[in-house]
């Protein structure tokens, strides 16, 4: 496979490659979390098809050499932390760091921490993010910058339904729209599911899209478990860039999409599959890249 | 003190303006956000004559701290500003996890610290906040002592890399460190030599301390006054050859007794060479409204109160 995003080929043959690098993915995501018996599986499935769809069709970057200053990159930033295992596997799979390093996620020792961070030196990860509500900012900042610099490449961010309970995300809203802050394309995984129990008992969204409308974000509706229509949805958010506002992608997925009995549930939000959980689980996700 | 003569009567607050401005000529990297209050914190003529490099985040300290951090990725190096309640207990996480943790190259100016921020209140008046930086790993603290020190400190925190946070007030204040006394991060400045008490200040207080070794000169004590503008990474090497030749310590600052310089000192001391201390700082209480004055004197950190504290700290030697 291509160790750095291109240029999309057609998207027919995209759609399929991109399917089976999602499955690689979703097989480290359940082996990372089984490995330690902990981490975070149901939020890292449910949007494995988005960041396989970022780094490995959408977004321009190059994970050598890699630099934190990303000059001339697309630059992605986690904000919903603990969803690290899909995180850590996507940089492994393209390239910024050996895939075998998975199976030190969580340990002691390890540049894989639970959350994910800077101040271990890993490739590919240029912010702290585990306490929640902040990634928007930082990636307001790292957007401001690349328009100082004269830098036309993109900021991605990625933050959880539940996450947009942090008012710090509004206060980022109200600046990105109102600084037109418009390098940045967001995207909310919005699968109603938080570590309580559905988003809507806990606290309700309300009408997530009127919100950042009213804002003053371009805002974009998407299925987020469909890759045809993510990266339709992608490339049409990058058309709106540039335009004055900032682009909100509200993907709908599934947590723990891929493994049946992680699905329809917020039970797999953090917690680790057993010996045999594990065995059921990659009977479902095809070995596409090789375990590492 | 002869050797220290009032050149003027300035804001320290007005110093960190100047030293932005100046660092916005010298380096295009410099970049200054605000929280609304660009007046109070005097970025007026940074944000005059470098408009695209200021960033007016408005009243939304949280999100400052984060757009800072992201600025730093590109090589900006952000200067933030507003009160120092504000610059640290309402962003405390912001601070932890997007720029120490991160290890970015954000500076945190903090105006208005401590009780002599005056008719506000305790609301504003934050006492905690040099713990609360201490605290955090990898981070600079930075307390100067006037105007001509906080101009310095402002442009030297720029040629450092990593998180600072750099404490300064509101009042009009003594301007006594000539403009061109050398400044270096991390290092104390001994300000009066003496054998008899080693009195390690910073901010505000240092004048404070300057005018109680005046006092006890007159008494025939001999009063060394140490100038700890840099609270993290400490002098300890300043500290201990002091202490050494005057067996007894007091601090001062404008600060809780708990986790401030005192503490800090003690910390060396305890270690290297236990001695005697007494802390001139607030005795774990909130302030209140009053002139800055009036509260220095209420809360026990005036001029007699350094005193009083040398001549409790002798006897215990």
């Amino acid at each position: 496979m291509s160790t750095t995003a291109s240029a999309a080929p057609t998207q027919k043959a995209d759609v399929a490659e991109l399917q089976r690098i999602a499955s690689q993915v979703r097989r480290d995501i359940v082996r990372q979390v089984h490995g330690v018996q902990s981490g975070h599986p149901g939020g890292s499935l449910g949007c494995a098809d988005y960041l396989t769809a970022l780094y490995f069709s959408v977004m321009h970057h190059s994970p050598s050499p890699w630099d934190m200053d990303g000059k001339g990159q697309d630059l992605f930033f986690l904000s919903n932390g603990h969803i690290s295992p899909v995180f850590y596997s996507v940089l492994a799979r393209s390239g910024y760091f050996p895939a075998k390093e998975l199976a030190t996620f969580r340990k002691i020792d390890s540049r894989l921490q639970g959350h994910p961070t800077t101040h271990e030196g890993l490739p590919g990860v240029r912010m702290s993010s585990g306490s929640l509500g902040q990634g928007l900012s930082v990636a307001i900042g790292a957007a401001l910058a690349k328009k100082m610099n004269g830098d036309d490449r993109l900021v991605y961010t990625l933050h959880g339904d539940g996450e947009l309970q942090e008012g710090q995300i509004w206060e980022a809203a109200m600046f990105a729209a109102g600084k037109k802050v418009d390098n940045l394309i967001s995207a909310i995984d919005y699968n109603g599911r938080q570590i309580d129990g559905d988003v809507d008992d806990v606290l309700p969204l309300g009408d997530l899209k009127a919100k950042w409308l009213a804002f003053g974000w371009d805002v974009l509706e998407t299925n987020g478990n469909d890759m045809a229509a993510l990266l339709k949805t992608l490339g049409e958010a990058k058309s709106r860039t540039g335009k004055g506002k900032p682009v909100m992608i509200l993907m709908r997925t599934e947590m723990g999409q891929g493994v049946d009995f992680m699905m329809n549930s917020h039970e797999w939000h953090g917690i680790a599959p057993n010996d045999e959980q594990l065995k059921k689980a990659l009977e479902q996700l095809p070995d596409t890249l090789g375990d590492y | 003190m002869s050797s220290y003569p009032v050149l003027d009567q300035k804001d320290t607050r007005s110093g960190f303006g100047a030293g932005l401005h100046e660092l916005g000529k010298k380096n295009p990297n410099v970049v200054a956000l605000c929280a609304d209050l660009t007046g109070s914190l005097k970025m007026d003529a940074f944000k005059k004559d470098f408009p695209e490099r200021f960033v007016q985040v408005g009243i939304a300290e949280a999100n400052m701290m984060g757009i800072a951090a992201g600025m730093t990725i590109g090589g900006k190096i952000p200067f933030t500003g507003t009160f120092a309640n504000f610059s640290t207990g309402r962003v405390y996480d912001q601070i932890r996890q997007s720029i120490a943790y991160s290890d970015k190259n954000v500076k945190i100016c903090a105006s208005h610290a401590g009780l002599t921020l005056g008719e506000d209140g305790a609301t504003h008046q934050i006492l905690e906040d040099i713990g609360l930086m201490r605290m955090l790993p990898g981070m600079t603290v930075v307390v100067p002592c006037d105007y001509n020190q906080t101009k310095q400190a402002t442009i030297a925190i720029a040629e450092h890399h990593g998180p600072v946070y750099l404490r300064f007030g509101r009042p009009k204040w003594p301007v006594f460190i000539p403009a061109d006394m050398p400044f270096e991060l991390g290092k104390a400045q001994r300000l009066v030599e003496g054998t008899d008490v080693s009195i390690f200040a910073c901010g505000h207080l240092v004048w404070r301390a300057l005018q109680a070794a005046e006092e006890l000169a007159k008494q025939g004590v001999k009063a060394e006054v140490i100038n700890v503008h840099t609270i993290k990474p400490l002098d300890s090497e300043a500290i201990l050859a002091s202490v050494k030749k005057t067996g007894c310590v007091v601090t001062c600052e404008e600060h809780n007794r708990y986790g401030g310089l005192g503490d800090a000192v003690a910390q060396v001391l305890t270690t290297h060479l236990p001695t005697p201390q007494e802390f001139v700082a607030v005795n774990d209480s909130f302030g209140e409204s009053g002139t800055p004055d009036q509260l220095l004197k209420k809360y026990g950190l005036d001029t007699p109160d350094v005193v009083a504290a040398v001549q409790r700290v002798m006897k215990r030697k």
